[in-house]
């Protein structure tokens, strides 16, 4: 990485990153007498595409539950946007702007493509139970303004085709494109994929590599990923957090990180003396 | 016409009416479970408090008085005060709100991510609470509800039906309101449902809680907002039975009629209640008149109702409108 200040850095293909949005500071998580996550720090810069990779069992995803609020940390704190946050509930976080896709797909399988997209705008939606009960006014102009930033989304993810259909019917790829779109649809100020490529071939991880890229470079979201495999982080991401065993053992650009004995140790593995 | 012909649309319209009120109770299920998975025993007993509720606020009714008369000795029953009809709804809704919050902080709150049956079984239990809680807020005996809806044979149609077929139909007013009531709550619910923020948070939480909460809904409020609009329409209905045969506990009974209007419509499907309801209510009248009366001794009303569910059940089990149990392998 070049020349890295307080204000951002310039990446190799020449993007501008700008300040810290998010940092996680001395973060430990326990369950029970399990140490999911000791004591790790990184930070997170607007516009960037950010990975957290490591091998299975790692504390990767229970890092995204704490970012997102589903887990709480025992120590450490989190900073977002300059200031500390308090405890707070997964909603209340998704409220601020941190929008998350699940590694097992969390979608509303009995609602169509349209509605799933459409309950990422619900942040965006300030319309109170009165009026929305009269349906007049005020909710209806902000249901039509909203369909129209969903309907750019799925114009964007290419999955117009499958508007109308009921999510339950979607094969596992495209059931992982929506999930983004419901994701992109609250316009997050960063954005959250739980292992966007698990359980893809080769063709659909080349289509998801395109559409992070897309929506990062489109839109300027700040995107936070977690993946196991290696080769799609390395073409991704911009800077990468090296977790194994909940510990951090690199952080850096993908060329730092490739280089970072530590990291091939956990990757091919070590003989221990 | 033959006579025969002429009565039999009598009934059938009848039918319709009696398959309205049907179809309000099913209504409050379809509600509750629709967004929370929960299947709602205590729907019916619901309609009968919002009723006493309403009944107890008009009449100026002192709550808890004989449990107050009995503890301190003291002989109050009424403020002494009547509220009039609107006042009274909105203060009963207040109620009815407040108690949907006390249901999720004190039972539903509790029992997130437990097995549907033990949620079944914790409405069972509610019922007999509110049930209970009622009776002791507002006295068993059976009151005389009336919030000024028109009652009686509805003339019109009285004069109408003579001059055309010289036979004029009996069809009460208060079934006509009833009707009316029912089809702009439907209609104003399934915009609701579909097209609102709140109506499509709603059954996003209803359809997964981790998903709904990842894009920033509170599961709390709309579990709140689900049980006061279950209350809202509980109240609907509580006043329609209650105008017609009075507020008494055997109203709580008329739960179990929902329940092969629900197996007809589909649980998860709101036109769906009022199909079955109207279905029902039609269906038991109809057969009654050319069937169960002359060949099988009367009284088949009890029974067609449930025999006809279970045909259901055999061929279609998701009902008319349900959703499609669609199972990927």
């Amino acid at each position: 990485m070049n020349d890295m200040t307080p204000d951002g850095y310039t990446t190799e293909d020449g993007r501008k990153i700008g300040a810290v949005v998010m940092e996680m500071r001395h973060i430990t998580l326990r369950f029970g007498g399990v140490v999911a996550i000791q004591d790790i720090s990184f930070d997170i810069r607007e516009g960037e595409i950010r990975a957290i990779i490591g091998p299975n069992g790692a504390g990767k995803s229970s890092m995204l539950n704490v970012i997102s609020g589903f887990y709480h940390p025992q120590e450490g704190e989190v900073w977002y946007k300059g200031a500390r946050r308090p405890t707070m509930k997964p909603y209340e976080v998704a409220q601020q702007g941190i929008a998350r896709t699940f590694q097992n797909i969390a979608l509303f399988e009995g609602m169509t493509v349209l509605d799933n997209v459409m309950t990422g705008r619900i942040r965006q939606m300030s319309a109170g139970l009165f009026s929305q009960a009269i349906w007049k006014g005020r909710a209806e102009r902000e249901e039509v303004e909203n369909r129209e930033v969903v309907e750019k989304i799925i114009d964007f993810l290419e999955i117009q085709h499958i508007r109308k259909t009921p999510v339950g019917r979607l094969p596992y790829g495209l059931k992982k494109r929506v999930e983004l779109a419901r994701a992109l649809a609250a316009e997050p100020s960063i954005l959250l994929l739980d292992e966007p490529m698990a359980g893809m071939n080769v063709e659909e991880k080349e289509d998801m590599s395109r559409f992070i890229l897309d929506v990062n470079d489109e839109f300027g979201t700040t995107i936070a990923l977690i993946e196991h495999d290696m080769g799609v982080v390395m073409d991704l991401s911009d800077r990468v957090v090296v977790m194994d065993y909940g510990k951090k053992i690199g952080d850096g650009t993908p060329d730092e990180v490739r280089q970072n004995q530590a990291v091939i140790d956990a990757y091919l593995g070590v003989a221990h003396d | 016409m033959p006579e025969q012909f002429i009565w039999g649309m009598e009934v059938f319209l009848n039918g319709l009416m009696a398959g309205v009120l049907y179809a309000l109770v099913a209504l409050g299920f379809v509600l509750i479970f629709k967004a929370s998975g929960i299947f709602n025993f205590a729907q019916g007993v619901l309609a009968l408090f919002a009723a006493l509720t309403l009944v107890g606020i008009m009449e100026g009714q002192v709550p808890f008085s004989h449990l107050i008369n009995a503890v301190f000795g003291t002989e109050v029953h009424h403020f002494g005060w009547t509220v009039p009809a609107l006042g009274a709804l909105l203060l009963t809704m207040v109620v009815m709100v407040a108690l949907a919050w006390a249901v999720n902080q004190f039972i539903f709150r509790h029992l997130v991510g437990q097995e549907p049956i033990i949620l079944f079984m914790a409405t069972i239990g509610l019922a007999y609470f509110l049930e209970g809680f009622g009776d002791m807020m507002w006295g068993s005996d059976i009151k005389k509800l009336d919030v000024g809806l028109p009652q009686g044979i509805n003339g019109m149609i009285d004069e109408v039906t003579y001059n055309i077929f010289g036979y004029g139909f009996f069809i009460d007013n208060l079934d006509l309101w009833a009707t009316l009531v029912a089809a702009l709550l439907v209609i104003a619910l399934v915009i609701f449902a579909q097209y609102s923020k709140h109506g499509r948070a709603m059954r996003a939480v209803a359809d997964d809680h981790q998903a709904a909460l990842s894009v920033g809904i509170s599961l709390k409020f709309i579990w709140v907002m689900v049980w006061s609009l279950a209350g809202f329409v509980a109240l609907v209905a509580g006043i329609m039975w209650g105008t017609k045969s009075g507020v008494q506990f055997s109203l709580s009974l008329i739960a179990l009629k929902a329940l092969p209007v629900l197996m007809l419509g589909g649980f998860t499907s709101i036109p769906g209640a009022i199909v079955g309801g109207l279905i029902i209510g039609v269906g038991e009248k109809l057969f009654e008149f050319t069937i169960g009366a002359p060949y099988l001794g009367g009284a088949t009303e009890i029974w067609f109702a449930y025999v006809l569910a279970l045909v259901f059940l055999v061929f279609r089990p998701q009902g008319l409108f349900g959703e499609k149990i669609i199972e990927r392998v």
